[in-house]
């Protein structure tokens, strides 16, 4: 069966179980998280369209040589570094990261140095530390996370190596 | 945001997000130069090649993200965040690392309502290592987070590989914490250093 039908059945399974213990509890949270959810994805919609479409126009036009160069499947190590660099300075903000690793991906960048992108960025976004975790968490906290998280762009990219895409 | 909580204390903040994103509006400004530039230089065919491959990949994930829009309010409003900070913040040692990872990667939401709940956990006495492996495991393994706005980018196959790669890597940040944690405090003769 396809891998992608079996992901809907799965994930629209767990939608109705939450839904079903949600209607058993009340009619309220039935709607309330209908409601919520619907809203949310319609919230979110525009944004991922202009990152996803954005990522291919992106993709298209910047210079295939040097992502090669610098992020390809045989820039190893130093690829892995260049990407985890990268990823920490890009600003924060739940799309910007994703779009341009995709784009970096589309136009030659190999999967690991990708990964390591994507990881590093998740991990350091200098604009969500900023504005959300500093704010919320003791700021003691927030330098240990950051910095017992260096290693982990690096471990992820070899990670990657090591298993192989599927 | 969830209106009805059926535990009240300890009360944990709810800040709300601003509806503007400039992350956002620098992406905009990004995709236009970039999809002009394409159009000028390589005609309208390939820039219409670009737009409708990509809208049809946006369209094909559509279903999946609004199933864990959907997951992700109902698991809210089911699982109120006091009790999950109660649960996770009474266990010190490795269960504790070990829960807050697997908690991370399953409690919805954005930074606005995790980064209260590992503050949550430290004000209930767990260690800095406990709430480090929540964060990271939220950023790196959340569902919500995969599903909704990492999957309609890189698709099914890259992101599930991305994260069994990266299982581990809550359980290693939590622990090099706390070892942080233990070699300043003996550095500073034995006064905790958080």
């Amino acid at each position: 069966m396809d891998l992608n039908l079996i992901a809907n059945i799965i994930l629209w399974g767990v939608v109705a179980a939450v839904a079903l213990v949600a209607a058993s509890r009340s009619r309220f949270l039935l709607q309330e998280g209908t409601r919520e959810g619907v809203l949310d994805f319609f919230r979110i919609i525009p944004r991922i369209f202009l990152g996803v479409v954005g990522s291919g126009f992106l993709a298209e036009i910047i210079p295939q040589d040097l992502i090669t160069q610098s992020l390809g499947p045989n820039s190893g190590v130093i690829g892995v570094c260049i990407a985890s660099l990268a990823g920490a300075l890009t600003p924060g903000g739940a799309v910007i990261g994703f779009a341009l690793g995709v784009t970096a991906l589309k136009a030659g960048a190999g999967a690991p140095q990708v990964i390591a992108y994507t990881t590093a960025w998740a991990l350091f976004a200098l604009q969500r530390i900023i504005v959300w975790e500093i704010p919320l968490m003791p700021p003691r906290i927030v330098w240990l996370r950051a910095a017992v998280s260096v290693p982990l762009p690096f471990l992820a990219a070899f990670g990657a190596m090591l298993i192989g895409k599927p | 945001m969830v209106h009805c909580e059926p535990m009240p204390p300890p009360p944990i903040p709810r800040v709300r997000r601003s509806p503007f994103h400039w992350s956002t509006a620098v992406i905009g400004v990004l995709v236009v130069g970039a999809a002009t530039a394409v159009y000028i230089r390589e005609g309208q065919d390939r820039f219409l090649a670009i737009l409708f491959a990509d809208t049809w990949l946006f369209i094909d994930f559509a279903p999946k993200m609004l199933a864990g829009c959907l997951i992700g309010s109902f698991i809210g409003l089911l699982l109120p965040r006091e009790v999950v900070a109660r649960l996770v913040g009474a266990e010190s040692g490795f269960l504790g690392l070990l829960l807050a990872a697997f908690v991370g990667a399953f409690l919805p939401g954005g930074p606005i309502t995790i980064f209260p709940v590992a503050a949550a956990f430290l004000g209930l006495g767990a260690e800095a290592g406990t709430a480090i492996a929540f964060v990271t495991s939220w950023t790196l393994l959340g569902y919500n987070r995969a599903l909704v706005w990492e999957l309609p980018f890189f698709g099914q196959d890259f992101v599930i590989w991305r994260m069994v790669v990266a299982i581990p890597l809550p359980i290693i940040a939590g622990l090099l914490a706390r070892i942080a944690v233990r070699v300043i405090s003996a550095r500073r003769g034995g006064e905790p250093w958080i």
